[in-house]
C-alpha cells in the first residue's frame, strides 16, 4: 500500500528539469565515452602484451595510464600530410563520417535504471527513441561510408581495395545482424532497447539463453561489423598495408582509431543490452523497472539513486565482459581469407540465421496455439512477451540448434583451406575430362562423316 | 610459371576450427592472467635494470696502459694485419731507446664487426674488446675511437675463449 501511494507521487521530469537534466546527460555520456575509447586503447595494448608475455606501455603515468593522454597530445600536435592527388573534400569529411556514427549510437542505449532525483524520475539514456534498435541500425551502416570514402579520396590502390572490402564485408554482415535481432523482437514486441530490458527482467531469463543461435550470430557479425579481427580485411596490414587509412595521419588517422574503439563499445554494450539483461542485475528483483506507462504511471520496483549506481555497474561489467572477449579473440584467432569471410556470410551465416529466425518464430507460434501464449507482461497490459516457460521452451529448441551450428562449423566444413578447395578443384578437373572422354566421337567414324 | 604451393591434404572429420579457436583463446588468456598486473618476468626493464653480459661478450674497445700511463701497446702491426674488416689505424713510432709505440692508433667502431682478432693476436695483451654495448653518438666521426679514448674505456674486458678450457671454469 506504501508502495502504491510512493508510485503515484512519481513524474516524469519535464519543463527546465527535463532540459537541464538532457544536457547533462549528453555531456555525461560524451565525456564518459571519449574516456572510455581513451582507455580502451590502453587496454587493448597492455592486453596484448600481457598475452604475449610483455608489458605493454608503462612509462607515462602510473602503470602507463596516462599513455592515452601522451597519444592525443602527440596525434594532435603532429603534422598533417595530404596525398596530393586526393580528392581534398571527401579525404577530410572521411573521418567525420567515421566518427559520427560511431559516436551517435550511443544515445539509445539505457546504461542504467532510472535516477530518482526528488520525486522527479530521469531516465537513464540520452534518447528513449521509440524506434530504439533501427535507429542504431541505421547510424552503425552509414559508418561504412566513412570507410568507403576514405579509401576511394586517398588515391591510394591498397585505400581503395581496403575501402571495397569494408563495403562488401559490412554489407554482407549486416543482414545476419538484423535476422539475429528478428528473435528477439518476437519476444518483446518492440524495438525499444529499455522495452527490451524489461522483458528479460520480467522473464527473469535473460536472451542470451533462449536465442543463444541469434546471440553467437550477432556476436560473429559484430566482430564483422566492427572491423575486429578476425574480420579486419579492410585494414589487413600485411596485404594492405593499413587499407583504408593508409594514407591518413595525425588527428584525422585518430579519428578513424577512435570511431573503431567507439564501435566495439558500442557493440559491447549493444550485446550486452539486447542479451544480458542490460544493467539488469541477476536474481535481485529490487531493479527491475520499465518506466512510466502510456497512463503515466510508474511500471516496476521504486527507482532509487543507489539501485542507479548499482546496475550502472551491472551494464559496465557485461560490457567489459564482452570487450575483454574481443581483444581475447584479436590476439588470438588469425585473419580469415577474403573469400572465405565471403563464404562465412553468405552461405553459411545468412541460410543458417534464416533458418533459426523460422524455427524460433515456428516456436514462438506452436506455444501460442499451446495454451502458453504470447502474454502481456507489463502490469499496464500493452507490453507484449513471452513467459518464462515459453523461454525454457526457446532456451532447449536453441541449444539444439547451436550444438547443430557449432558441430557444423566445427568440421571444417565451414572454413575450408586452400587444401579442400584444391581437392574440390582436382574432382572438377577430373569430372570434366571423364566428360570431354565420354563425348569423344571415334577417329573411324569421324572421317567417315567427313568424306 | 605456376607457383607451387604444397598442400596439406586434411580429411574434413579431422579438422577443427571452433575447437581450435577455442584452445588458443583459453592459452592466451592462461598468458594474460599469468603476466597481467606486469608480473610477466621475461622483461627486462633495459634502462633501470640491465641484464649481466657473459664474460666472453665482444663489445667497444679497451687500450690497455702501463702505470706511468703508456699504452701497452708496441706498433707490433700485427691487429691491423689481422684485422677482417680494416678497422685498425696504426701508424708505429719509435724512441731513442728504440722502443716502439703508436703514433696514431684509431679503431673505426663503425667498421669493426667485433670478431675479437685484435685482442687474440696482441702479443702484450694491450688491445682488447669489452663488456659494453651502450656507445651512441651525435656524428659518424666521433665512432672513429683514438688512442686517448681508447685508454680512457673503463669497462671490463672481454675473457676470450680457451680452447684447452671450452667451457670457462
Amino acid at each position: 500500500m506504501m508502495l502504491q501511494a510512493a508510485a503515484s507521487r512519481l513524474h516524469e521530469v519535464s519543463g527546465t528539469g527535463l532540459v537541464v537534466a538532457t544536457a547533462l546527460k549528453v555531456l555525461g555520456v560524451f565525456t564518459a565515452l571519449m574516456v572510455v575509447v581513451a582507455m580502451l586503447t590502453l587496454m587493448e595494448r597492455k592486453i596484448s602484451a600481457w598475452m604475449q608475455d610483455r608489458l605493454g606501455p608503462n612509462r607515462v603515468g602510473p602503470g602507463g595510464l596516462l599513455q592515452p593522454a601522451a597519444d592525443g597530445i602527440k596525434n594532435i600536435l603532429k603534422e598533417e600530410t595530404n596525398p596530393a592527388e586526393a580528392n581534398g573534400v571527401f579525404f577530410t569529411l572521411a573521418p567525420m563520417l567515421s566518427i559520427i556514427p560511431a559516436l551517435v549510437t550511443f544515445a539509445v542505449i539505457p546504461f542504467a535504471s532510472p535516477l530518482r532525483v526528488g520525486d522527479a524520475v530521469i531516465p537513464m539514456i540520452v534518447a528513449d527513441l521509440p524506434v530504439g534498435i533501427l535507429f542504431l541500425l541505421a547510424f552503425s551502416s552509414l559508418g561504412v561510408y566513412g570507410i568507403v570514402i576514405a579509401g576511394w579520396a586517398s588515391y591510394n590502390k591498397y585505400a581503395l581495395l581496403g575501402g571495397l572490402r569494408a563495403g562488401a564485408q559490412m554489407i554482407s554482415y549486416e543482414i545476419a545482424l538484423g535476422l539475429a535481432l528478428m528473435s528477439v523482437f518476437f519476444a518483446t514486441g518492440n524495438v525499444s532497447l529499455p522495452q527490451i530490458v524489461w522483458a528479460q527482467q520480467s522473464m527473469n531469463l535473460w536472451f542470451a539463453l533462449p536465442f543463444s543461435v541469434s546471440f553467437f550470430f550477432f556476436w560473429i557479425a559484430s566482430f564483422a561489423e566492427t572491423n575486429r579481427l578476425p574480420f579486419d580485411l579492410p585494414e589487413a596490414e600485411s596485404e594492405l598495408v593499413t587499407g583504408y587509412h593508409t594514407e591518413y595521419s595525425a588527428m584525422k588517422f585518430s579519428m578513424f582509431f577512435i570511431a573503431e574503439y567507439a564501435h566495439v563499445l558500442t557493440v559491447s554494450a549493444l550485446m550486452a543490452t539486447l542479451f544480458l539483461g542490460g544493467w539488469d542485475i541477476p536474481g535481485w528483483q529490487g531493479d527491475d523497472m520499465l518506466g512510466f506507462g502510456p497512463g503515466g504511471e510508474w511500471i516496476g520496483a521504486q527507482p532509487a539513486w543507489w539501485k542507479t549506481l548499482l546496475t550502472l555497474g551491472a551494464f559496465a561489467t557485461k560490457t567489459f565482459l564482452f570487450i575483454l572477449i574481443f581483444m581475447l579473440v584479436r590476439w588470438t584467432v588469425p585473419r580469415f581469407r577474403y573469400d572465405q569471410v565471403m563464404d562465412l556470410g553468405w552461405k553459411i551465416m545468412l541460410p543458417a540465421a534464416l533458418a533459426a529466425v523460422v524455427v524460433t518464430a515456428a516456436t514462438v507460434l506452436a506455444l501460442d496455439s499451446l495454451g502458453e501464449p504470447f502474454v502481456d507482461v507489463g502490469p499496464s497490459g500493452q507490453l507484449g512477451g513471452i513467459t518464462l516457460w515459453g523461454g525454457l521452451v526457446l532456451t532447449a529448441v536453441n541449444a539444439v540448434m547451436l550444438v547443430v551450428v557449432l558441430w557444423v562449423m566445427d568440421r571444417g566444413r565451414v572454413l575450408t583451406g586452400t587444401g579442400s578447395a584444391e581437392e574440390k578443384r582436382r574432382h572438377a578437373r577430373e569430372v570434366a575430362r571423364a566428360r570431354a572422354q565420354a563425348r569423344r566421337v571415334p577417329v573411324g567414324a569421324a572421317s567417315q562423316r567427313v568424306s | 610459371m605456376a607457383i607451387n604451393v604444397r598442400v596439406m591434404k586434411r580429411p574434413v572429420r579431422k579438422s577443427s576450427y571452433v575447437r581450435a579457436t577455442l584452445q588458443g583463446m583459453a592459452l592466451t588468456f592462461r598468458h594474460m592472467a599469468k603476466a597481467a598486473g606486469d608480473r610477466s618476468e621475461l622483461t627486462i626493464q633495459y634502462p633501470d635494470e640491465k641484464k649481466q653480459l657473459s664474460p666472453r661478450w665482444r663489445g667497444t674497445h679497451v687500450m690497455e696502459k702501463h702505470e706511468d700511463g703508456r699504452p701497452k701497446c708496441v706498433a707490433c702491426g700485427l691487429c691491423p694485419t689481422i684485422c677482417p674488416s680494416n678497422c685498425i689505424k696504426l701508424v708505429p713510432g719509435e724512441d731513442d731507446q728504440g722502443n716502439r709505440y703508436p703514433i696514431v692508433y684509431e679503431i673505426d667502431e663503425f667498421r669493426c664487426i667485433f670478431c675479437g682478432m685484435c685482442q687474440e693476436v696482441c702479443p702484450v695483451e694491450a688491445i682488447h674488446v669489452g663488456n659494453h654495448y651502450e656507445n651512441a653518438e651525435y656524428t659518424r666521426t666521433e665512432f672513429v675511437y683514438d688512442l686517448d679514448r681508447l685508454m680512457r674505456q673503463e669497462h671490463p674486458v672481454t675473457l676470450l675463449w680457451d680452447p684447452s678450457d671450452p667451457a670457462g671454469e
